[in-house]
């Protein structure tokens, strides 16, 4: 079944101010969403929204027809969510972090596929340091390391360039448009143009006004 | 996946459905946070030595004469067990909302009630299991009458299991708190005070000579109905907490 995740007439509210209101959004599978707008325009808010943390908003989110709350389960089994924080436990070492993930997302795999993953963000030899021991991009990068392990579809990324360098970044676009190239689907908030990825849709959060594209 | 995406042979990540993998994500939550705590064993100490100070005061406070603190011994044993887990309860969930593990643990496909109950299971055994053990040393301290002993252990790691589960549901609501520790104590003080009746009651038993099982049955109870209640109920607050 094709991933498909929409929502309708979306309107959320916050401290008697719209964030936004009557917002459609669609997302299929093969496409990278990138959600843009000043600072304090709703963009983490939608996000969670779209992926069922927050549910007091009028409007409905549909994952692959269904509405949610009740396919909240379904869709969490497809999505792999990476938030302001690096989600990263300080006194654990990279490779127990990432353990951890992958057994709580169901698809526990062996160290030497974790280490090929700390490897290809940049983290070889950093595989048993403690990660307090880390600094801000690495930390980032070994949350980033999940995307290379996840085998979920759907990928929603909360400003996921935060502390990475430039040739991090090319690396990070490129796995974002890999990903969208073999079905799955990507919904960002960042920044960094993206002008690596191809066939990029924007969503622009602008006060009262929204512009899709 | 079923179908293929056109111009593609074959998709690498089909939509799944949820629910695969439960025992696995508890297994690794627990192993983590055991491991976080190995890592940080002051954290575990914390509670041990603050149970051990406060019994040490009440000889200094009140008087050396064996035969009174005898007489609150049971007591002060038990208050003081409860104060020690309590200190320990406010650091359950606040290191995972601090650091995004928790909002990750809350997005895991599974039913949160049952990851919660591998957290506190850890909680239990780094601060419950351990008060449960040392209390009979520090009930010497206190002259803590012969034949009382076991009924103070066993009341205390059944006991240390309902404060453990009963808490986590404070620490669940005053986790997004800036200074959620004194509320959380007043929220779930009173909760434990069944639990601190039929323990000091088994040991009131069991210095009388009379027969303290069925107050250790009473605990028991206890922890059965926290054990199926109260994940329900952590889960819950920790969605209210994070989420709003």
């Amino acid at each position: 079944m094709r991933l498909c995740l929409e929502a309708r007439q979306l309107a959320c509210e916050r401290d008697g101010r719209w964030l936004f209101r009557g917002l459609d959004v669609a997302l299929k599978a093969g496409e990278v969403l990138r959600v843009e707008g000043p600072n304090g325009s709703g963009k983490t808010t939608l996000l969670k929204i779209l992926c069922g943390q927050i549910a007091d908003v009028d409007g409905e989110v549909r994952w692959q027809g269904r509405a949610l709350p009740r396919a909240r389960a379904d869709l969490l089994a497809n999505l792999l969510y990476l938030g302001h924080a690096p989600g990263i436990k300080a006194n654990l070492t990279a490779i127990e972090n990432l353990r951890w993930y992958q057994a709580l997302s169901g698809d526990g795999c062996p160290d030497a596929q974790l280490e090929a993953a700390l490897a290809e963000v940049g983290l070889a030899g950093f595989e048993d340091v403690p990660t307090a021991q880390l600094s801000a991009g690495q930390k980032r990068r070994v949350t980033l390391a999940r995307l290379a392990l996840s085998r979920r579809a759907l990928w929603v990324l909360d400003e996921p360039f935060t502390a990475i360098d430039v040739a991090g970044v090319a690396a990070l676009e490129h796995r974002l448009s890999d990903h969208a190239a073999r079905g799955g689907a990507v919904l960002v908030t960042t920044h960094h143009p993206l002008s690596n990825v191809p066939g990029l849709r924007r969503l622009t959060l602008d006060g009262h006004r929204q512009v899709a594209s | 996946m079923k179908t293929t995406t056109s111009g593609l042979t074959e998709a690498a990540e089909p939509v799944r459905e949820a629910g695969e993998g439960l025992g696995r994500a508890v297994v690794a939550t627990f192993r983590r946070d055991l491991t976080a705590v190995a890592r940080r064993p002051g954290d575990a100490l914390t509670p041990l030595v603050f149970f051990a100070m406060v019994i040490t005061l009440f000889p200094l406070g009140i008087s050396p004469d064996p035969e009174r603190l005898a007489l609150i011994a049971p007591g002060v044993l038990w208050v003081a067990a409860l104060l020690s887990a309590l200190l320990s309860l406010d650091g359950l969930f606040r290191g995972d909302f601090e650091d995004g593990t928790l909002e990750q643990l809350l997005l895991a496909p599974h039913p949160l009630s049952l990851l919660v109950l591998a957290k506190v299971a850890v909680h239990w055994l780094t601060t419950g299991l351990p008060l449960a053990l040392m209390a009979p040393l520090l009930g010497v301290l206190l002259a803590l009458p012969q034949g009382s002993y076991l009924a103070l252990s066993a009341t205390l790691a059944l006991g240390s299991g309902c404060i453990s589960l009963i808490g986590a549901i404070g620490a669940g609501l005053t986790v997004g708190l800036a200074r959620g520790g004194m509320l959380l104590s007043l929220l779930v003080l009173p909760l434990f005070m069944p639990v601190l009746i039929f323990g000091t009651g088994a040991m009131g038993a069991a210095l009388g000579g009379g027969e303290w099982l069925g107050h250790l049955a009473v605990i028991g109870a206890l922890l059965s109905v926290s054990l199926m209640a109260a994940p329900i109920a952590i889960a819950a607050s920790l969605r209210i907490s994070i989420h709003g």
